[in-house]
């Protein structure tokens, strides 16, 4: 093939691509700033003719949106601080503190991965109701505490660090964790930021365990609120959109802050093994 | 403090997690999908008997089930090949020489991922309306006439495939560009020297490197697309004529719509020895293959 045509055909279809990948996106936030009922139109309209917020503030006001938001906020930040905590401190021990069994249980743990979440989730709620757990944010907080993902992440990265590091501080007396706290956590930097992005997104975009567990809407995260709205089909194509920009952006805008470090921590999780 | 009572207390928390709120359930459900644990057992536990096989004797003359687990089989079996092709597609896109800007196009390609599952649905539920859709308005143009995407009873579950594809493909994109960069340039340059064409290198150079790599996204991605939950929830509620129930939307509604968690704890268990099934299947044929073109 001619390489300049070979080089228009390549480009054409990357650019078709990305126009696929992008439209709904922008077509969302188009749509959002439309005024009520404007959308529903032939040809249906691309660009805000009279941009507006009022489907912003609709949403604030009327349909406890702050809530929703407020709750994402927590529940998704909640997750990640914790299972931050546990996922490296088992990550790090696996990795460079010796035990019997040690290989063992983590390929035990590794198992796990090959059921699905859902099994858990109907004896989880007999569980949680009996406590009285039911519609609590503890109730989504706690199973995601740790994830034998994120154990896994850490313990490849923390392979890595020298092994004669640790043992001159345990020389120097240091406790294992003072020098879990002040040696290796600062190494650990780069796994720390991948695994916080991913656990955060993870945690926000959430459906299924929240959805059962949640029963009432003052605890409700964004994507319960928009999947509620959107059953009742009240509310009208531009609030809808509103409603799902403000459930999109947080993430998207995460993620393009930390690109690097998400593809990094998908192609480490990828390498099993 | 010894490294091995520390290493004990460093676990603590994660293996005190993943028993407590993880291990412990599963082991639950086995035993609840033995019982008839309903509405009234909910109420008082004294109302719950052991049923041994019979929820699954019964899942297995219940048509409902049956058409449930068609629907997924549906799901999987169009759209993970429909996924994968994307991926690879766009992978390759991504790494041929001629292709500019590629950072924006990687960006660009690999956003609908991290967006939230069901406010895209959200979208996608708009954009293939009926009447105002983009979908038929582009069709329109083309001269082909409105289809009823989300409504008919055929169309809905080709609509919820196109729109897993669009949200999912991004991912093994970025697994497949790393594997065929891993792929040493020279391999490509002893293929040119031969006179390979374009898809022949692809053939021959690419598509065997990179056949690991494959297998593990396409079970991956199979594991995942049997989990279909929250796009039916969202798009078609199970409908249209329950022409979109999953097996585990079907579970949802048994266990927390009809409180019949000893039946809907059986699915799901159901579900799960299926895609254990499935993807030992795939490992298998797929190390015989293996086998075969060595000898």
């Amino acid at each position: 093939m001619n390489p300049r045509l070979a080089k228009a055909l390549v480009n054409g279809l990357l650019l078709g691509g990305a126009l696929v990948a992008l439209f709904p996106l922008a077509w969302m936030l188009a749509v959002s700033f439309m005024p009520p009922g404007t959308s529903n139109a032939l040809p249906p309209p691309l660009w805000p003719a009279n941009p507006t917020l009022d489907n912003y503030r609709q949403l604030f006001g009327h349909a406890g949106m702050w809530r929703y938001l407020l709750n994402s906020l927590l529940i998704s930040g909640a997750i990640t601080l914790l299972s931050l905590a546990c996922n490296l401190l088992a990550g790090y021990a696996f990795a460079k503190l010796r035990f019997a069994g040690r290989e063992r249980l983590f390929r035990m743990l590794l198992g796990l991965l090959v059921i699905p979440a859902q099994v858990a989730m109907l004896p989880l709620f007999l569980m949680f109701k009996y406590t009285g757990l039911v519609d609590s944010y503890a109730g989504v907080v706690l199973p995601g505490m740790a994830t034998v993902l994120g154990i896994f992440l850490v313990r490849q990265y923390a392979r890595g660090l020298p092994d004669e590091l640790l043992e001159a501080a345990r020389i120097d007396g240091a406790s294992e964790l003072r020098i879990f706290v002040c040696v290796v956590l600062p190494l650990l930097r780069p796994v720390v930021a991948t695994l916080a992005i991913l656990t955060f997104l993870t945690a926000w975009n959430d459906f299924m365990w929240p959805l059962i567990e949640l029963t009432g809407q003052g605890h409700y995260t964004l994507p319960l609120g928009l999947a509620s709205l959107a059953r009742e089909h009240t509310e009208g194509t531009e609030q809808m959109m509103a409603g799902s920009v403000l459930t999109v952006l947080p993430v998207l805008v995460l993620f393009l802050s930390m690109q690097r470090h998400y593809l990094d921590g998908l192609l480490m999780g990828s390498v099993k093994g | 403090m010894s490294a091995r009572r520390a290493a004990w207390l460093f676990l603590a928390p994660a293996l005190l997690v993943l028993g407590v709120f993880f291990l412990i359930p599963v082991l639950g459900a086995l035993v609840l999908s033995f019982t008839d644990y309903d509405l009234y057992a909910l109420a008082d536990l004294h109302n719950l008997r052991f049923v041994a096989l019979g929820n699954y004797w019964a899942l297995l003359h219940r048509p409902a089930f049956w058409a449930a687990l068609g629907h997924t089989f549906y799901f999987v079996a169009v759209g993970v090949p429909l996924s994968l092709a994307a991926s690879l597609g766009a992978a390759l896109l991504l790494h041929s020489r001629l292709a500019r800007c590629k950072a924006f196009f990687r960006t660009a390609l690999f956003a609908p991922v991290v967006t939230t599952a069901v406010a895209m649905a959200v979208v996608w539920r708009y954009l293939f309306n009926t009447r105002y859709g983009w979908a038929n308005h582009l069709l329109g143009m083309l001269g082909i006439h409105p289809v009823d995407w989300l409504g008919d009873p055929h169309w809905a579950m080709p609509t919820i495939i196109l729109f897993a594809v669009w949200k999912n493909f991004g991912y093994n994109m970025i697994i497949l560009l790393a594997g065929l960069q891993a792929i040493p340039v020279e391999l490509y340059e002893a293929a040119r020297i031969d006179g390979a064409s374009a898809w022949r290198q692809f053939r021959h150079v690419s598509l065997p490197l990179l056949g690991p790599t494959l297998l593990m996204v396409a079970i991956l991605t199979v594991s995942g697309y049997f989990q279909l939950f929250a796009e039916p929830y969202v798009m078609t509620e199970g409908g249209p004529l329950e022409s979109t129930t999953s097996v585990l939307y079907l579970m949802y509604e048994d266990g927390f719509q009809w409180w019949n968690l000893g039946v809907a704890s059986a699915e799901a268990f159901v579900l799960f020895l299926v895609m254990f099934a499935v993807t030992a299947a795939m490992l298998r044929l797929s190390s015989r293959e293996q086998a075969g073109e060595a000898a």
